[in-house]
């Protein structure tokens, strides 16, 4: 009902909360935002949908004032919002739910949320009435959380529900979220969504940021998609179709490569019963059992921050496994050395290209040998060889059609899908028999995903056997000739893609139907 | 004002930044002097006669920078890496008591071979010194900026103590210094008549070979990819620990020669006063070279020459020589900023 | 003299709550700018300037009290140099603090050459004379080791518990926290980041400066080149030992007071077997020591040393 009401009053134009006109942003040459213009009702919830660097972000961090545009307005409720300043923003009635918390971990929750609502030079909080306030929201949000507790103890899902909790609290009435359902469950996202249905009964506003088709068409009341910083789409759920959204959003048709029937060799990798404790506060690993074999893709499904970042230190060799037996080619691993791991064949893709990927400050040519400098091929007398990397960068970019950047180009400047090749060109410069690729196209656009794609798929026809870590399910079915779900650091058993579905991924995703688990509570991440 | 970093970065500006940085800092200084009620025209130029105006004061900047050329390096290459060794100071003076434990009759070789042999003690001493906070800094985790700035004090009482005690020269006539290094130890002269001796070239012979281990050796290449991405060169399979403990002796080994430079080319015998605090200005120096090897040898050259020009200010205009670390400090602070603003371009909002 | 008798004599107890004073200055100082994500090595070059920048005002005819002002609005001002470096420019903290170290250094010793060119036994003041808590003074033992201390050592024992109650209960107190843990966080909140980091780094170099002044015009009444002597690092290493809690860190100054009380006097009675200089490194090698001990429970403000620059992340 009040939905109903909501979307005529957008359509009609009566009752606006918001409006963005012609906001244009840039970043040196790149424009991220072109003139773009969009309105929001009471009660109305607008999904904002692109791919990543569509700048969707861009936008909504200008909204709230992070950013400042070059060009264009802001309106809330009729009035003019004063450009660069969350404060405005905040007092203005718009709340903002980051990708990335933005939560102190070592204080309370209650601290997290009062934050900033007082006057900063009171001598004296008053705690008793936040707590009781905090507590109303809760009940008639539905946001359950404990004030109590230390925010480092709490799961994605609890951080989440402080960091609306947190816009409700300074009275939001129009709520930003961006990409909310990135780190939730199949089912937490649903639970999630009958949150914000209630929200929007109660009369908020809410701005949806997401790539998922599914999610848009499930939870929006109009949907605008932005393409390369242009808004190419503005209209009401009823008259959107999938495919449609699907073509905005993209703008042309990319082929993803596709998956061919290879007959899988002989094993590779192979893990029987392996544990690893975790230290304090990460997810440990329990009774892993995996088999790797040549010409084979492995995918890991999971939410992240059930062990997958214990999984590929395993692989990477930056953590040994406490228990069970751990083989490559047959060795037995006992000790903690990405050297060593380097030596048995096996290449590593890691999760951030950045922090762990490449040397920021080093030339593209340097992060080309970053594994291999010591070997005769560019050394020699405990000297580099200068040439030889020169020489070896030119082939690389070469072949890999790295752009943007020549051999001493610092590597921090290249763009992620162009960061990305650097890395694989170093780790396929070692015709690795096993590949350990976390999360290999997170965050890259759909060209620079389907090269990454096309890359592995070309190591696997040679005979790599590879292990697919990935959030992104639709991925792991495209990619994957096995699937097995990680949950609270244990492994199901591995399904064949062809028996798999979206489904019953979810369903294991969300610790149904893992074979032994037992505990129902909740993990800390 | 904001910060936006630059992609591209012209050589102009980067020679200019810091000049114009090391302009600005004689400008503030020159209000000192004003307020010290001197001409402060005339003050620069006692400094810049007493640094550079003679050979006598040319000799005595450079007998001045050699310490400072190695005290630079040894900070240049530890921070390269991002190991905070503020533990200049405490490793030269490990330097110089290890020089002299040997040095003063214990061993003697030919002087061929006795100069090398007193650095490379010197050196290991030094080097081994900043062992002890960088294994605890692996193992522990213990943050290395307090516990070497500490062993400092420690080093420092140790050597009051050897001083005031056992290795006490009965002929120094109640001093506390120790006994002469023997003559095959000594440091050459290198002009006659002055005090300048083939320290300084050894100094500069560090500095290129500092040079280009860190631009083209395997173990140079390991020290820049740890102190610019640790992470990164972990998971590259780079061997943090050793490339870290390398370091380590190689900066505590720097520090530890500049110890031996002064011992065996100026004094020829251990004083308490042996380092007025080269350690600490070898941060500055190491700063203002921009973390480069061969810049060191300018930064020394540049710094040993205020601090002789102001001792020779102060003695003919009466403003206190203090006035050179006054100068240095700001020197440091104001390149600081300069380099930022080479990396990243403000923007006013 | 033997160590009991030592632990039973006033003098040792009243000594050692004179000097945790400067301690607990420096530690609460460096904390709070921890606490809000600033390591600040100026500690050392700061206690300096606020030693001799007080002793020099009450040496020209300035009052006791007013110098403990120009020494902390001294303080202030580099701690607002430190901040220009460290949280706007965003310039590694280390070596800001080791240029901020030097500078206040030199230009104190600079200043008091040049205020002071003809003398060469430093001049005495009046120092600050012991208050006798009216009352409390008379309480048997407690009233001489508590009670009958400098104005400025009541001062620092109050500030422990006034500390703990700004960071902890109130508003200001609460955003300082969270700026050492999340400044993201804070920004969010439309709280200027810079401008908090940069009010605590000065509060907290104040806090230094008032802890050196201290010692020239409360403990001692002159100033000498070096008279800090690595009393500020030691503070840096009291801010680990203390967890950057400040009722810890009450404790460690004490400790370490009660280290720097013990040695003077058992100096006194030990010369023989063990010479002094080994009784002086004590302070340092308890420093090194205490950080050893601490290290595996060290939970450092996750954004300590991270700077922060708007639209960067």
């Amino acid at each position: 009902m009040a939905q109903a009401q909501a979307s005529a009053a957008a359509a009609t134009g009566a009752e606006p909360v918001l409006r963005l006109s012609g906001i244009t942003k840039r970043f040196g040459a790149l424009v991220a935002n072109d003139a773009i213009s969009l309105g929001l009702g009471r009660g109305e919830i607008l999904a904002l949908l692109g791919e990543n660097g569509a700048g969707k972000t861009t936008l909504m961090s200008i909204l709230f004032g992070h950013y400042l545009a070059d060009e264009g307005e802001i309106a809330v409720f009729g009035g003019a919002l004063p450009p660069g300043s969350p404060k405005a923003a905040i007092a203005a009635g718009v709340g903002m739910v980051h990708q990335h918390f933005t939560l102190g971990e070592n204080l309370t929750v209650l601290d997290n949320i009062v934050l900033g609502t007082e006057p900063l030079w009171r001598l004296k909080q008053n705690r008793a009435a936040a707590l009781r306030h905090v507590e109303d929201l809760a009940a008639r949000f539905g946001l359950q959380v404990e004030s109590r507790r230390l925010v480092r103890d709490l799961s994605v899902g609890e951080r989440q529900r402080v960091e609306i909790l947190k816009a409700l609290y300074r009275g939001a009435r129009v709520l930003i979220l961006d990409e909310p359902t990135a780190v939730l469950t199949p089912q937490e996202v649903e639970s999630f969504f009958a949150t914000l249905k209630t929200m929007a009964a109660e009369g908020l506003s809410i701005i949806f940021i997401s790539h998922k088709l599914n999610e848009v068409m499930a939870i929006a009341d109009r949907v605008a998609v932005l393409r390369q910083g242009r808004l190419v789409a503005d209209f009401p759920i009823a008259e959107a179709s999938r495919e449609g959204l699907a073509e905005a959003m993209v703008g042309r048709a990319v082929a993803l490569p596709e998956r061919s029937r290879l007959e899988p060799g002989a094993p590779l990798l192979r893990m029987e019963g392996v544990g690893l404790r975790g230290a304090e506060g990460k997810v440990s690993l329990e009774n892993l059992d995996i088999t790797l074999c040549e010409k084979e893709i492995f995918g890991i499904a999971g939410v992240s921050g059930n062990g997958q970042a214990a999984l590929a230190a395993l692989i990477s060799g930056l953590d040994a496994p406490t228990a069970g037996r751990f083989e490559i080619l047959g060795d037995a691993i006992a000790e903690a050395s990405p050297g060593a791991m380097l030596k048995r064949g096996v290449g590593r893709v890691p999760e951030d290209r950045h922090a762990t990927g490449v040397v920021g400050d080093f030339t593209v040519e340097e992060n080309l040998v970053l594994e291999a400098y010591g070997g005769d091929r560019f050394s020699r007398f405990g000297f580099v060889k200068g040439v030889a990397l020169r020489r070896n960068a030119e082939e690389k970019i070469a072949a890999f059609d790295i752009r943007g950047a020549d051999a001493t180009t610092a590597t921090r400047s290249l763009s992620g899908g162009n960061m990305q090749k650097v890395i694989l060109a170093r780790v396929l410069d070692q015709k690795p028999r096993i590949i350990l690729a976390n999360q290999p196209t997170r965050g890259l656009d759909v060209g620079a995903a389907a090269a990454v794609q096309a890359l592995l798929f070309q190591a696997r026809a040679e005979g790599a056997g590879i292990v697919l870590i990935s959030e992104d399910l639709e991925e792991l079915l495209q990619m994957s000739d096995r699937i097995a779900v990680l949950y609270h650091g244990r492994l199901s058993a591995p399904v064949p893609v062809e028996e798999a579905d979206l489904r019953t991924l979810g369903l294991m995703m969300a610790g149904h139907g893992t074979a032994e688990h037992s505990d129902e509570g909740r993990h800390a991440s | 004002m904001r910060l936006e970093p630059r992609a591209h970065v012209p050589l102009w500006l980067n020679l200019a930044a810091p000049l114009t940085a090391i302009a600005l800092a004689f400008l503030l200084c020159g209000l000192l002097i004003a307020w010290a009620g001197a001409p402060v025209l005339a003050a620069y130029g006692a400094l810049v006669k007493g640094a550079l105006g003679s050979v006598f004061a040319l000799s005595e900047t450079l007998t001045r920078a050699a310490p400072l050329i190695f005290t630079g390096l040894a900070a240049a290459v530890a921070f390269r890496a991002k190991l905070w060794n503020i533990g200049g100071e405490g490793q030269l003076y490990a330097g110089a008591l290890a020089a002299t434990y040997v040095g003063t009759g214990l061993v003697t070789l030919p002087p061929l071979l006795m100069v090398p042999f007193l650095f490379l003690v010197g050196a290991l001493a030094g080097g081994l010194l900043l062992l002890l906070p960088v294994i605890l800094k692996l193992k522990l985790k213990v943050d290395e900026v307090v516990t070497t700035l500490l062993l400092n004090f420690v080093v420092l009482l140790f050597a009051n103590y050897l001083l005031f005690g056992p290795w006490k020269d009965p002929l120094a006539m109640g001093w506390p210094q120790a006994a002469p290094i023997i003559d095959e130890g000594v440091l050459s002269p290198l002009i006659p008549r002055t005090r300048l001796h083939s320290g300084l070239l050894w100094a500069v012979f560090f500095a290129v070979a500092a040079w280009a281990f860190i631009r083209y050796s395997k173990w140079g290449f390991e020290i820049r990819a740890v102190g610019n991405n640790p992470e990164a060169a972990r998971f590259a399979g780079i061997p943090m620990g050793a490339t870290v403990l390398r370091t380590a002796l190689l900066s505590g080994g720097l520090a530890g020669m500049a110890g031996v430079c002064e011992l065996a080319g100026l004094k020829g015998y251990l004083t308490l006063d042996i380092s007025p605090g080269f350690g600490y200005t070898g941060i500055a120096v190491a700063m203002l070279a921009g973390l480069h090897p061969l810049g060191v040898i300018a930064a020394a050259i540049f710094v040993a020459a205020i601090y002789n020009g102001a001792d020779a200010m102060s003695r003919a205009m009466s403003i206190s020589n203090y006035l050179a670390d006054v100068l240095t400090a700001t020197a440091l602070l104001l390149v600081l900023a300069s380099v930022l603003f080479v990396r990243y371009r403000p923007r006013l909002r | 003299m033997d160590i009991l008798e030592i632990f039973v004599s006033l003098g040792f107890w009243a000594a050692l709550v004179r000097m945790a004073t400067p301690l607990i200055f420096g530690t609460l100082g460096e904390l709070i700018c921890e606490r809000a994500g600033v390591l600040n090595l100026g500690i050392e070059g700061i206690m300096t300037l606020g030693a001799m920048v007080a002793w020099m005002w009450v040496y020209q005819g300035g009052g006791l009290w007013s110098a403990v002002l120009v020494a902390a609005a001294f303080g202030a001002l580099f701690g607002l140099l430190h901040s220009g470096f460290s949280v706007y420019l965003g310039v590694s903290q280390h070596v800001t603090g080791i240029g901020i170290t030097l500078l206040a250094s030199a230009l104190s010793y600079f200043a008091f050459r040049m205020l002071l060119p003809d003398v060469t036994t430093p001049p005495k003041i009046d120092p600050f004379q012991p208050y006798p808590v009216p009352g409390l003074s008379e309480l048997p033992f407690l009233g001489e080791v508590l009670f009958t201390q400098s104005p400025l050592t009541y001062l620092a024992f109050a500030l422990v518990p006034l500390v703990a109650y700004g960071l902890y209960r109130t508003p200001l107190g609460l955003a300082v926290r969270m700026v050492g843990e999340n400044p993201m966080a804070v920004e969010a909140q439309g709280i200027d980041v810079h401008r908090l980091r940069t009010g605590a780094v000065m509060l907290g170099s104040a806090f230094m400066a008032v802890g050196g002044a201290f010692l020239t015009i409360s403990v001692f009444d002159a100033f000498y080149i070096g008279m800090i002597n690595g009393r500020g690092w030691i503070c840096v290493a009291l801010v680990i030992f203390a967890s950057w809690r400040p009722g810890k860190a009450l404790l460690g100054a004490l400790l370490f007071a009660a280290f720097e009380a013990l040695q003077i006097r058992v100096q006194q009675s030990a010369s023989a077997f063990i010479p002094y200089q080994f009784f002086l490194m004590m302070p340092y090698v308890l420093s090194i020591l205490a950080m050893i001990v601490m290290s595996r429970r060290a939970a450092y403000p996750k954004a300590l040393l991270v700077p922060f620059r708007k639209g960067e992340r």
